[in-house]
C-alpha cells in the first residue's frame, strides 16, 4: 500500500457496515491497479466527478460481449488504471461455489487483474473488476480451463439468473437452477455473440415472491406458479393457532383477493381455489401449514425494464400457465418466436416492450402464435379507438 | 491515444485501436488493422463487408444494425465472425474505419 492520503474514503471504514473502502485497500496492498482505483476514487469524491471515460471496446476472440472495457481519464496521475477492463464471468446457478472453484477463480484474477470483484452485477455475473487490454485473453483462456465462460453484455442475450428455487426453497414450484443452466447452453450463442436489436434479459424465479426480481429486471420473467388449490395442513395451522399466532390478521385479513375462511369453532382454515391469486402471503405466514399446489408449472411475464427510452416497465402476463420440464421445448419455442419478431422489426436500442408498445400488443400475439386472454390486462382499455382487420369488418358485416 | 504509422503516414488511434477521424481510413489502414484484430488474409469476403460496412456509413451516417449486415451481405452471423474473429463491432466495423460502437456495450 502506498502512502497516498484518502481521508474522505477513511471516513467510509467507520461504521458498523462491512466497507468497500477496507475491501479495496486490501486488494491494494498486493496490487497496484487497486491502488490507483482508490486513489482516483478519491479524486471523484474531492470534485464530486467521474473518472472514466466514454465507452470502451475490447474483447476476446470469438466473442462479441462479455468484457466492457473502461479507461482511466487521467492515465497520468493513475497509470495502473489506464485500462481497468470488467470481465463478466457467468455464474453457476444460484450462485452456489464450492471453496475450491473459488479458490481456482481468484489464484487465476491474481494473476491477471486488480484482485477485486463484485460478487455479484446485478444481472448475476460474477464481475472481475479491473485488467488490461492485453491480459484479457490469457485471463479468459485460463477461466476457461476451470470450467468458467463468459456472462452476456450489448444486444444479446444477458447472462441468465435465477432464486436459488428447488436447491433450498420449499415453495419452489419449478427448479430454477436447471431451467436457466439448460437455457444458457441452449442459447450459447445468443449471449456469447450480439445480433439483436438491444439487450435481452431473462431471469427465473420459484415462485411469486420473485426473489429473483424477474418481472422488474428481465425482458421475459418465468415465475413458478400452481394451478390447483394450496395445501392446507389444518393441525399445523390449529399448533400456531394455540400457539398465540395471530391468523385472523395476519393472514385472512391480508387475503387480497378473500379466498380463505376460517371457522373459529372448528379452527378450521379452508381456500376457495378459483379465488386464490397466489400472492404467496399466508404460505410466507404459515410455511409449516400451507404449501403451493400439486400442480405446478410457470407464468410467464414480457416486458420487464429500465426507463431508458420510453419508462419503467413491469413485465406483465404473456403465458398464465406453461408446464416446464427438460429439455424445455415449448419455452424454446416461445422465446425464439419473441426474439425473432424483435429482430426483424425492433429499432436500434428498442427493448421487446418498447416494440410490443410501438407495434401493439395484438400484432405481436399474433407473430407469436399466442392467443389474447383476460390475464394479460389489469382492465379493458378506456378508449374506443380499436383496430379491425379488413377481413374482420367484411366477416361480421 | 495512440499514433501508428502506416505507408509512411501517421494515423492517430483511440484507445480501443479504432481510428478517431474516419477520413483517414485507406486500404492500407485496412490491412494494418487486419494484423491488430487476427484476420490473415483481406479475402473479397471481407473486402465485402467492409465495403458494406462504408457505403452505409456514408449514407446513413451510423453502423448498420447487425441483422441488417447479415442480411444485405449475404453472411450469416457465424460466417461474420469466421471471417472477423473479434466479430461485426470490434472487428469489421474497425477494420471499415466507422467510428467506435456507444452504449450498453
Amino acid at each position: 500500500m502506498d502512502d497516498r492520503k484518502t481521508p474522505l474514503l477513511d471516513e467510509l471504514e467507520k461504521g458498523d457496515w462491512p466497507s468497500f473502502v477496507t475491501e479495496i485497500k486490501r486488494a491494494a496492498a498486493k496490487n497496484k491497479s487497486a491502488a490507483d482505483l482508490l486513489a482516483q476514487l478519491e479524486s471523484s469524491y474531492e470534485e464530486n466527478i467521474g473518472h472514466w471515460k466514454h465507452g470502451g471496446i475490447v474483447g476476446v476472440k470469438g466473442y462479441g460481449g462479455g468484457v466492457v472495457g473502461r479507461y482511466s481519464d487521467e492515465p497520468e496521475k493513475f497509470p495502473h488504471i489506464k485500462e481497468f477492463h470488467t470481465i463478466r464471468v457467468n455464474q453457476p446457478a444460484g450462485f452456489f461455489y464450492t471453496t475450491k472453484k473459488l479458490r481456482q477463480l481468484a489464484d487465476i484474477w491474481d494473476k491477471y487483474g486488480s484482485g477485486l470483484y463484485n460478487l455479484h452485477g446485478s444481472t448475476g455475473d460474477c464481475i472481475l473488476l479491473g485488467t488490461t487490454t492485453e491480459n484479457l485473453q490469457p485471463c479468459v483462456d485460463e477461466l476457461a480451463d476451470i470450467g468458467f465462460d463468459l456472462g452476456g453484455s450489448g444486444g444479446a442475450l444477458r447472462t441468465l439468473s435465477c432464486c436459488v428455487g428447488a436447491a433450498r426453497c420449499e415453495k419452489a414450484c419449478i427448479d430454477s437452477m436447471q431451467i436457466i443452466h439448460d437455457l444458457t447452453l441452449h442459447y450459447q450463442d445468443a449471449i456469447h455473440r450480439p445480433a439483436w436489436p438491444y439487450k435481452f434479459k431473462i431471469k427465473v424465479s420459484a415462485c411469486p415472491n420473485d426473489c429473483a426480481a424477474a418481472s422488474a429486471r428481465s425482458d421475459l420473467a418465468i415465475i413458478g406458479i400452481w394451478r390447483d388449490a394450496i395445501r392446507i395442513d389444518n393441525e399445523a395451522v390449529r399448533a400456531a393457532v394455540d400457539n398465540g399466532f395471530d391468523i385472523f390478521n395476519r393472514v385472512i385479513r391480508k387475503c387480497p383477493s378473500e379466498a380463505l375462511l376460517w371457522d373459529t369453532e372448528k379452527k378450521e382454515l379452508t381456500v376457495c381455489a378459483e379465488d386464490c391469486v397466489h400472492c404467496m402471503n399466508c404460505i410466507n405466514m404459515m410455511p409449516k401449514a400451507i404449501s403451493i399446489g400439486r400442480e405446478q408449472g410457470a407464468a410467464l411475464m414480457i416486458g420487464g425494464k429500465a426507463p431508458v427510452v420510453k419508462g419503467a416497465m413491469l413485465g406483465w402476463v404473456l403465458v398464465p400457465f406453461i408446464k416446464l420440464e427438460p429439455p424445455y421445448t415449448e419455452l424454446k419455442e416461445i422465446i425464439d418466436k419473441i426474439t425473432d419478431w424483435w429482430a426483424d422489426h425492433g429499432k436500434n436500442r428498442e427493448r421487446v416492450s418498447e416494440l410490443i408498445v410501438r407495434m401493439g400488443l395484438a400484432n405481436f400475439l399474433e407473430a407469436v402464435g399466442l392467443k389474447p386472454l383476460p390475464q394479460m390486462v389489469h382492465e379493458p382499455r378506456s378508449n374506443p379507438y380499436i383496430f379491425w382487420n379488413a377481413e374482420e369488418v367484411e366477416k361480421r358485416g | 491515444m495512440s499514433l501508428v504509422q502506416v505507408k509512411g503516414t501517421q494515423v492517430e488511434l483511440d484507445e480501443d485501436g479504432f481510428l478517431v477521424d474516419p477520413e483517414d481510413w485507406s486500404e492500407e489502414m485496412a490491412a494494418y488493422f487486419a494484423t491488430v484484430e487476427e484476420v490473415a488474409d483481406l479475402t473479397d469476403n471481407h473486402w465485402k463487408v467492409i465495403n458494406y460496412l462504408r457505403d452505409y456509413f456514408k449514407k446513413f451516417g451510423v453502423a448498420p444494425m447487425i441483422r441488417k449486415l447479415c442480411k444485405d451481405t449475404g453472411f450469416s452471423l457465424k460466417e461474420i465472425y469466421e471471417l472477423f474473429p473479434s466479430g461485426p463491432a470490434k472487428g469489421a466495423c474497425k477494420l471499415a474505419g466507422l467510428p467506435k460502437p456507444t452504449g450498453c456495450v
